[in-house]
């Protein structure tokens, strides 16, 4: 990628499927350069270009508008296929989150992927165990999810989501793969490092008051100092 | 008149015509040879994708492919196309207003025997209420094939109606002149305009030799682009003559009728009556059996013109 030129053709591509997920990608953006740090405080705001959810016409880095669950992974299919079309050899990068599964057109996402060997596509898997209403397994399961993608034709790796190394290892398995896409399952904790908010479904959508805002981010600074170490 | 073609059938003639260009990729789910981009995809099979039977997902997958540079054509019938697609129609291709092209075959009632579960009688109110989109309903296959062709050279979202039926050849390929966005006057006339699109189009031209025939001067125009609208020439035949009768093979909430309404009531406020199919499923049935039974026929138009004459006089 290259934060100069967002629109780069022969770039990776990255869609956030679970599109509520854009303060993430907005910080990541905005650390890379992609636009301004100063414009992250306006996020939601009627000045602002940082959407609730991300919109690739407004969005420096964005490359694709999300929101509505499962269609995100759908499009990256697509890309993965213009990039097979044009014998280009970037990837496509997407993350579902595991309550998205549930939407009916992932599984045909999965279908189409696996049919047309998209081994340029390299999905993740934020299974975090909760969605709005609560926990995955009370509200509607999914499971056993490793083995449907994996009969969906998906080569599947499975992974502890806060390890960077074992991220990194598995994108370089992900593009050894050939012939199949992959998919990353990262076992994460919502609300990871932060004591209120850890395996907490209500953190799903709102926003800390500045006193918790200060806790948590007091928290997340020794975590920050213990990988510094 | 020559020999009918169904407007499917030129829309896959076309896409063959145009397909040299590397850029065009066509999509389809599992409907090929019914929405003739089999057509297509003999000429160019590198070029086609069968996205199987799983429309939300093709019309996310065209949305993709289109960010990529590629101009798609994504086609299915129009009841998958606009209504169980709908809402990836909306958000992933309208909303990015990303190059693709939904090529919806099958539209209305002449679909005929399969009945109401594949009779799109909403596609165009859907369609035409999704900002960026733009709607072309094609009245024959000349005119199928231009759109076809124009859709390719706009910059964004297009929805292409198009008939399962095959229907007369109304206009001269060598000279009619098609431009998105605007109407086609195709007869002139003082007493009543008709304004119609897709198929009616035809049982609007009997319409007014019916008329004619009873002295009375029947204006007629042609809305293949139902969005964005030709307000002047809607206009204008409310000013000259007075009363307006629209004509469509859609429901009349929303469709074409609404669409002539609005640019009426916002302007300049005439008597409208609508042929279109009145809020009611569709059955199975030889096509013209059931647009008889609809109402969707020459003589109906004939009978709502002179209820709008007697309403301008009145």
């Amino acid at each position: 990628m290259d934060p100069k030129n967002p629109k780069w053709e022969d770039r990776d591509r990255f869609v956030l499927s679970k599109g509520h997920c854009s303060p993430a990608l907005y910080a990541a953006l905005a650390e890379k350069g992609f636009f301004p740090k100063e414009e992250l405080v306006k996020f939601r705001k009627i000045d602002s270009f940082l959407e609730g959810h991300p919109s690739m016409r407004y969005v420096p880095g964005v490359d694709m508008s999300t929101g509505s669950l499962g269609q995100g992974i759908s499009t990256a299919v697509g890309m993965a296929i213009a990039g097979k079309l044009d014998n280009k050899d970037y990837n496509v990068f997407t993350i579902l989150g595991d309550g998205e599964i549930q939407e009916g057109q992932v599984w045909e996402a999965f279908m189409a992927a696996a049919h047309y060997k998209l081994d340029n596509l390299i999905a993740f898997l934020d299974r975090n165990g909760l969605q709005i209403d609560g926990k995955i397994s009370e509200v509607m399961s999914p499971e056993p999810v490793v083995d449907k993608i994996k009969a969906f034709g998906w080569h599947v790796i499975v992974i502890d989501g806060h390890d960077f190394e074992q991220i990194v290892n598995a994108i370089d398995e992900a593009k050894k793969t050939k012939g199949k896409p992959t998919m990353i399952i990262a076992e994460t904790i919502k609300g990871k490092g932060v004591s209120f908010m850890e395996n907490q479904a209500g953190w799903h959508g709102s926003a800390p008051n500045k006193e918790q805002r200060d806790t948590a981010i007091a928290e997340l600074d020794a975590v920050l100092a213990g990988l510094e170490v | 008149m020559s020999k009918g073609i169904a407007t499917r059938e030129a829309y896959g003639n076309a896409l063959a015509e145009i397909g040299a260009d590397p850029r065009i990729v066509v999509l389809d789910a599992d409907l090929s040879k019914s929405t003739k981009t089999d057509v297509f995809k003999k000429q160019y099979p590198e070029r086609f994708i069968n996205m199987g039977i799983a429309e939300s997902n093709m019309m996310a997958v065209a949305a993709g492919i289109a960010s990529c540079g590629k101009i798609v054509f994504a086609s299915t019938f129009a009841m998958f196309a606009a209504g169980r697609a709908f809402e990836q129609v909306r958000n992933s291709i309208c909303y990015p207003a990303l190059n693709v092209k939904i090529g919806a075959t099958h539209a209305g009632l002449t679909v005929g025997e399969d009945g109401a579960s594949h009779q799109s009688i909403e596609d165009i109110a859907l369609m035409r209420s999704v900002p960026n989109m733009t709607v072309i309903s094609p009245a024959d296959g000349v005119e199928a094939r231009l759109a076809t062709i124009a859709a390719a050279k706009i910059d964004g979202p297009v929805y292409l109606r198009f008939s399962r039926m095959t229907s007369p050849i109304l206009f001269d390929e060598n000279t009619y002149k098609f431009e998105v966005g605007k109407g086609v006057t195709l007869t002139e006339g003082n007493d009543v305009t008709i304004i119609a699109t897709g198929y009616m189009v035809s049982e609007a031209i009997n319409a007014v030799e019916m008329l004619k025939s009873e002295g009375i001067s029947a204006r007629l125009i042609n809305i293949h682009t139902i969005k964005p609208i030709d307000k002047d020439i809607i206009i204008n035949a409310a000013k000259e003559t007075g009363a307006i009768v629209t004509c469509e093979e859609h429901n009349v909430f929303g469709g074409l009728g609404s669409a002539v309404a609005e640019v009426l009531v916002e302007n300049y406020p005439v008597p409208v009556r609508m042929v279109g199919v009145q809020d009611k499923f569709g059955k199975s049935g030889k096509a013209q059996d059931v647009m008889k039974l609809y109402g969707l026929t020459a003589e109906n138009i004939v009978a709502k013109a002179k209820e709008v004459i007697a309403m301008k006089k009145a």
